[in-house]
C-alpha cells in the first residue's frame, strides 16, 4: 500500500511539474526560444504573492488573480523591452541573455528576501485530506494543483485553437516570416505568449508556495523537472508535458520509496536520461524540430 | 608562425593564403617573454599573488575551454561544472585513497573527465541548441547528487585532500600555479592548435552554417565530440588543480552552476569565438571581483547584467570591438587571401570570422 500511496502523489506532483513545463513549452514553441530563467520566473509569483499578503492579510488563494495580472504585465514587459532582441538570433544569444536574467533574479530576490524559507499561511485547507484507508491518503492541495493543470491544458488548447491570438501563435511558430507578411504584429505576440507562460507557472509556483516552503535558490531545480517533463512528454505537446510530468513525478516518489529521499531526484533524473537515450523525440511529440 | 603557402599558379591569377603577418611573430615573442616571467613568478612575486594568479589562470583555463565549445562547435554548456567537480574528487581518490601524488594526480582527473565525457555526449547530442543546455545541466546535476549520497566522498560536507595538505604551503602554492598556468597555456595552445587544423576549419563551418558544412563532407557528429571531451578532460583538469589549491572539496561548491556563472560572463564580455576574449574577459572579471565581490548579491546582478547587455547590443564583446577598429588578431586563426595578380595591386580578402552571435 505505501508503494501505491507513493505513485498517487507522484501522479499528482506531475500535475505541478506540468503547470511548470506548459509555460517554458509554449515559450519555446511560439519563438523558439529556451528560457533558463524560467525556474526563477516560478519563484517570482510566489514572492510576489507574499508581499500582497503581507500588505493586504487576507488569504493567499485571494492573491493568485492578482499575482497572474501582475506576472503576465511581467512577462509582457520583459519580452517587449528585452527578449525581442534575441528572438531569431539562434539558441547562443538566447541562452546567454536568459540565463543572465536567471542569476540576476536569483540575486536580487536573495537580496530583498534573504536565502530563509519562506511560506504562505492559508490556514487549514493545507494539511486537509482526503482518506481513502488508513494508508492512503491524497492531500487537497496536491488534488486542486493537479486538476489545475488539466484545466490549464485544456483552456491553453481552446486559446490555441479558437481564439484570434491562438491563431497568431500557431502562425509564428509555423513560420515567423509569412505570419508576419500576414500582418501579424510577431512582437506582440511573442509578448504575449511569455505573458500567458508566466500567467500559468504562477499558479503552480502560488500553491507550490502555500503547499511547501520557497527560497530564492529552487529556481534551477524547476527548470530541470520542467524541462525534463518536456523532453519526456514530447516537445510542442501541450498534454505531453502533463504526461511527461507525471512519469517523473512518479519516477521521484518512487524513488523515495525505494532508496530514501535523498535518493528521489536523481531518480527522476535518471530516469530522464534513460528516456532520452531510448525515445529522444519524447512520447507525444507533434513536431520533430529541435 | 609566418605559414605562407603558395596555392596555384595555374590559374590567370596568381594568389597565396596566409595565416600570420610579422606583427604576429613579434606579439608572438612577446608573450614567449611574459610566459617565461610568468614561469618564474613564484620565485619573486610572494604567496598572496601568487595564490591569486591560480585563481586567474584556473578561471581563464575553463574560459577557453568554454569558448571553445561555443565559439567553435556552438555547443552552449552550461553544465561544465560538473566536469569542474568530477575533477576535484578524482583528484582526491588518486591522491588520498591510492596515493599517488596530488600533482600526478591531475593528470588522472583529465583522464576520468575525458572518460565521463563519452557517453554524457553521446546523451545530450540529441538535444539541440537551448535544451542541449539544459541538457547539460541536468548531467552536471547528476554527477552532483551521485557524489552528495554517497557516505564514502563525505556526502553534502564534502572531504579535505589530506595527501595536499601534507605537501605544505613552500610546496603547493608554486606546484598548482605551475599547474594552473599550464592548464592555462594547454589550453590555448588546443584551441590554437585545433582550429588551425583540418577539424577546426571544420568546426567553423560548421558553427555559420552546419547544413551546408555537413553537405562538404564535414562529420559534424565526430567534430562536436571532440570539443566537448577535450572541454570535459580540461575542465576536469582545472577542478584537479582547485582542489589541491583549496585542499576542501564540497558538492554544493565543486559543482555550483555560478562556475558556469563566471564563464559566460568572461567569455561574453571579452568576446566569443576568439581566443584573446578570454584573456581579457578574465582580466575584467578579475578586476570587478577584487572590488565588488564584497557586496555578495550585487556582484552577481552586475555580473548577470553586463552578460545581457554586451549580448544584446555588442554581442562580438570586447575584442570584437578591437577587431572592428583594427582587423587585428594575437592569435591569428582566419586564412587571407593575397592576390599576386599582375597590375601590382595586392588586395586581401579576408575569411569571415569573429563572434558567433
Amino acid at each position: 500500500m505505501d508503494w501505491i500511496n507513493a505513485a498517487v502523489q507522484g501522479i499528482l506532483l506531475g500535475g505541478l511539474y506540468a503547470l511548470f513545463a506548459v509555460g517554458l513549452s509554449l515559450v519555446f514553441g511560439t519563438m523558439r526560444l529556451v528560457n533558463l530563467a524560467h525556474g526563477d520566473l516560478t519563484v517570482l509569483p510566489a514572492y510576489v504573492a507574499l508581499m500582497l499578503v503581507n500588505a493586504m492579510r487576507f488569504n493567499p488563494f485571494y492573491s493568485i488573480p492578482i499575482t497572474m495580472v501582475i506576472l503576465f504585465i511581467v512577462g509582457y514587459l520583459l519580452q517587449r523591452g528585452l527578449l525581442n532582441f534575441v528572438v531569431g538570433r539562434g539558441d547562443i544569444a538566447g541562452v546567454i541573455v536568459t540565463f543572465g536574467i536567471s542569476i540576476v533574479l536569483q540575486n536580487a530576490l536573495l537580496l530583498g528576501f534573504t536565502a530563509n524559507s519562506q511560506g504562505l499561511d492559508a490556514g487549514r485547507v493545507e494539511n486537509l485530506s482526503i482518506k481513502i484507508n488508513e494508508r492512503l491518503a491524497v492531500g487537497w492541495l496536491p488534488l486542486i494543483i493537479f486538476l489545475m493543470a488539466i484545466v490549464v491544458i485544456t483552456a491553453l488548447q481552446l486559446y490555441m485553437n479558437w481564439t484570434k491570438m491562438g491563431r497568431a501563435f500557431r502562425a509564428v511558430s509555423d513560420d515567423q516570416e509569412a505570419a508576419r507578411l500576414m500582418g501579424v504584429n510577431t512582437k506582440h505576440v511573442w509578448a504575449v505568449a511569455l505573458g500567458v507562460s508566466l500567467l500559468i507557472v504562477t499558479i503552480g509556483g502560488v500553491m507550490m508556495g502555500i503547499r511547501t516552503t520557497f527560497d530564492p535558490l529552487l529556481g534551477s531545480q524547476r527548470l530541470i523537472f520542467a524541462f525534463e517533463a518536456v523532453i519526456i512528454g514530447g516537445m510542442g505537446s501541450a498534454w505531453g508535458t502533463l504526461l511527461g510530468g507525471v512519469i517523473l513525478g512518479v519516477a521521484q516518489t518512487l524513488g523515495a520509496q525505494a532508496f530514501g529521499s535523498a535518493w528521489s531526484i536523481l531518480v527522476g533524473h535518471v530516469v530522464f536520461v534513460i528516456i532520452l537515450a531510448f525515445r529522444p523525440q519524447g512520447f507525444l511529440a507533434k513536431t520533430v524540430t529541435a | 608562425m609566418n605559414t605562407t603557402a603558395p596555392i596555384s599558379e595555374t590559374t590567370s591569377k596568381r594568389f597565396e593564403i596566409w595565416v600570420a603577418n610579422r606583427t604576429n611573430l613579434y606579439v608572438g615573442l612577446g608573450g614567449l617573454a611574459i610566459l617565461v616571467v610568468l614561469i618564474l613568478f613564484p620565485f619573486f612575486g610572494g604567496t598572496p599573488w601568487t595564490r591569486r594568479l591560480v585563481d586567474f589562470f584556473a578561471l581563464l583555463a575553463l574560459a577557453q575551454f568554454w569558448n571553445l565549445m561555443l565559439g567553435y562547435a556552438g555547443l552552449i554548456s552550461v553544465g561544465q561544472q560538473g566536469f569542474i567537480g568530477i575533477g576535484s574528487y578524482t583528484l582526491w581518490l588518486f591522491a588520498d585513497m591510492l596515493g599517488i601524488h596530488p600533482f600526478i594526480s591531475v593528470i588522472f582527473a583529465a583522464i576520468g573527465g575525458a572518460i565521463i565525457a563519452l557517453p554524457a555526449a553521446a546523451l545530450v547530442f540529441k538535444l539541440k541548441g537551448g535544451y542541449l543546455a539544459i541538457g547539460t545541466w541536468v548531467i552536471a546535476e547528476i554527477m552532483r547528487l551521485i557524489v552528495a549520497n554517497i557516505k564514502r566522498t563525505g556526502g553534502g560536507s564534502g572531504v579535505t585532500i589530506q595527501a595536499a595538505s601534507k605537501l605544505g604551503t613552500s610546496v603547493r602554492v608554486p606546484g598548482s600555479y605551475w599547474w594552473a598556468l599550464a592548464a592555462a597555456v594547454i589550453a590555448i595552445a588546443c584551441t590554437y592548435f585545433l582550429l588551425r587544423s583540418r577539424t577546426g576549419l571544420g568546426l567553423k563551418a560548421m558553427r555559420d552554417n552546419d547544413l551546408a558544412a555537413e553537405s562538404m563532407g564535414v562529420n559534424i557528429w565526430r567534430s562536436k565530440l571532440y570539443t566537448y571531451v577535450i572541454a570535459g578532460a580540461g575542465c576536469a583538469m582545472v577542478g584537479a588543480i582547485v582542489a589541491i589549491h583549496l585542499l576542501r572539496v564540497q558538492p554544493a561548491a565543486a559543482f555550483s552552476v555560478n562556475w558556469t556563472a563566471y564563464l559566460i560572463f568572461i567569455s561574453v564580455i571579452g568576446g566569443v569565438g576568439t581566443i584573446e576574449g578570454p584573456i581579457i574577459g578574465t582580466l575584467i572579471y578579475f578586476v570587478l571581483r577584487e572590488t565588488t565581490a564584497k557586496y555578495g548579491e550585487w556582484y552577481f546582478i552586475i555580473l548577470g547584467l553586463l552578460a545581457i547587455v554586451v549580448t544584446v547590443w555588442s554581442p562580438a564583446g570586447i575584442y570584437g570591438y578591437v577587431i572592428r577598429k583594427t582587423g587585428f588578431y594575437l592569435f591569428p586563426l582566419q586564412r587571407k587571401v593575397r592576390w599576386l595578380a599582375g597590375n601590382g595591386k595586392r588586395a586581401v580578402v579576408t575569411a569571415g570570422e569573429g563572434g558567433a552571435s
